[in-house]
């Protein structure tokens, strides 16, 4: 049970890691990752959502009948999205301004529906836990890591400390919409290269056994 | 005909390798087109590099040492991100075809002389790695990659890439004072009394390559001469120009800059010269290649009378690339004895 756990959570890490593999919830992961403080809030207020809501589908999975799911299931969710929204505009306001119509779009992310949809109505709350979690800090990393590499390039600094001096021209292309898609393209070849060459050496590794 | 000499003859593309020594076998089956040619991709290149040659020297003339520095350094960038990526991909090395050297001149054409270095190297990176290398090379590129690597630089440093100065020539030249292109001035001051001549010859401001529209036209009827270009793409393309700026200019001459202004003014020849006409990136059936250039005609005026940009010939052709693919495949002429299907 506690390796299944296991399992459960480090696939989000990597073998599912939500926007460069699955390619799901790239709404959010292309508008507000202009600067790391950005993305790392935008995967805060998701990973929070993601995971009361999917506990609290997988608790009621039982009583609701499979015909009227969708529309539980995203009231469950809109209900949490609102908490996450006056939460974040009554204690960072600055932040909540600045990713605007992001926090209420994450109703419509559809990593949360996903995994309410592939997981947590067919399985307890442990492994929604774990599951969850997992998905959801994979999620925190790839917009905190699209975060830092857009905000580097783009103004020079990270997490608003300059990190390049007055020699670097920032390229203003970076916190444009353009540099997002740049970007985005940029890690998930990275990504693929990364797990075609795990593949190679594990077929490599089996061979010579 | 005699299949001996097809294959000394036969035209070479990019993505194919080399035939195998074919002296050794007899008889030579190649697939369709037979026709005779002794062209090959270098020539080609080599012959497109000659006609840049007249704009570079009048951008030297005008501009200084400082645009020759420009060219060199887009050049051999271009070329060493060639070779980085084919080395990388484990492809044929073939930075010698030239094709790279004509997307550095196009992209330092494109640049105002007192650009800075650290960007043109970056363009050209961005030119050839993304907008050629990432296709797969040289013949499956959508976009036309000197445009890509100034449309990049555009969005990367929109000050600097905008940060004009006057000719050496010109009587108020003061080293190094940003300047205004004719299309700014129209644009933001409503000046249009700019001389005809002094685009026509190039001396005003603007970019390396877009000044002198005389030494790109020498350039563009070589090319002609040589059979490489339509004519149907670069007069299209401007006469579109002159014809759409032309309804605006007769509404009211005082507001809107007359057609022979649109035409000589910014990157309007050498677009329609050097990038409209650009083999990979152009349509190749003929009612194609008109649906092309009218549209980034009408595209290019009315970025330049309405947007928010001075220019607009750059997003036009861009954007017209993009639909090539369509073009091609919607316009494709009917095969002799083709028969539509019947609607039911």
């Amino acid at each position: 049970m506690a390796n299944n756990l296991g399992y459960e959570f480090k696939k989000g890490l990597w073998q599912e890691l939500p926007p460069f593999r699955l390619v799901l919830g790239l709404c959010p992961t292309l508008a507000v990752t202009n600067s790391a403080v950005n993305g790392l809030a935008m995967g805060m207020a998701t990973i929070f959502v993601l995971f009361t809501s999917n506990i609290l589908i997988s608790l009621v999975r039982r009583t609701i009948s499979s015909q009227v799911r969708i529309p539980a299931y995203v009231v469950i969710i809109a209900t949490l999205v609102t908490v996450a929204d006056l939460f974040l505009a009554a204690v960072f306001p600055a932040i909540s301004k600045s990713l605007g119509p992001y926090i209420p779009l994450i109703v419509v992310n559809c990593i949360i529906l996903g995994r309410a949809e592939a997981f947590a109505q067919k399985n307890s709350i442990l492994p929604t836990a774990a599951d969850t979690l997992g998905i959801g800090i994979g999620f925190i990393l790839s917009l905190t890591l699209m975060g830092t590499i857009r905000e580097i390039l783009g103004f020079g600094s990270i997490f608003g400390v300059k990190l390049l001096g007055s020699w670097f021209e920032p390229w203003i292309v970076m916190i444009l919409p353009a540099g997002a898609f740049l970007v985005f393209g940029g890690l998930v070849a990275l990504v693929n290269w990364i797990s075609s060459r795990k593949t190679e050496k594990a077929a490599e590794a089996a061979m010579s056994r | 005909m005699d299949q001996k000499t097809l294959d000394t003859k036969e035209i070479k593309t990019a993505p194919t390798p080399e035939p195998p020594s074919q002296a050794a076998t007899k008889l030579v089956v190649s697939s369709s087109p037979h026709f005779l040619n002794n062209e090959s991709v270098p020539k080609i290149m080599h012959n497109v590099v000659t006609a840049l040659l007249p704009a570079t020297a009048a951008s030297v003339y005008f501009f200084g040492w400082r645009a020759l520095l420009l060219i060199i350094v887009c050049v051999a960038s271009c070329l060493l991100t060639e070779y980085a990526f084919q080395k990388k991909r484990n492809k044929p090395i073939k930075i010698y075809d030239g094709s790279a050297i004509i997307t550095g001149m196009l992209l330092a054409m494109t640049l105002p002389a007192g650009f800075p270095i650290f960007g043109a190297v970056l363009g050209s990176v961005f030119a050839i790695g993304v907008g050629k290398q990432l296709f797969g090379g040289l013949g499956f590129n959508i976009f036309n990659p000197a445009l890509l690597g100034r449309a990049f630089l555009m969005a990367t440093y929109p000050v600097l890439t905008t940060t004009w100065v006057w000719p050496r020539t010109m009587e108020k030249a003061v080293d190094a004072v940003t300047a205004a292109t004719p299309l700014a001035m129209a644009k933001f001051e409503g000046k249009l009394d700019v001389p005809l001549m002094d685009m026509i010859l190039g001396n005003t401001a603007g970019s390396l390559g877009e000044t002198s529209a005389i030494a790109i036209i020498l350039g563009g009827l070589y090319l002609r001469y040589k059979g490489y270009i339509n004519w149907k793409l670069p007069l299209g393309y401007l006469g579109t120009i002159a014809a759409f700026s032309a309804i605006f200019w007769l509404s009211d001459p005082t507001k809107y800059p007359s057609p022979l202004f649109h035409l000589f003014a910014g990157g309007a020849m050498l677009g329609a010269w050097f990038m409209v006409t650009d083999m990979v990136t152009s349509p190749v059936t003929s009612l194609g290649q008109w649906i092309f250039v009218i549209v980034a005609g009408i595209l290019a005026v009315v970025i330049r009378l309405f947007g928010g940009l001075p220019e607009g010939v750059m997003y036009s052709i861009l954007f017209m690339n993009a639909f090539v693919p369509l073009l091609n495949k919607h316009t494709r002429p009917k095969v002799f004895g083709e028969a539509r299907a019947q609607k039911v």
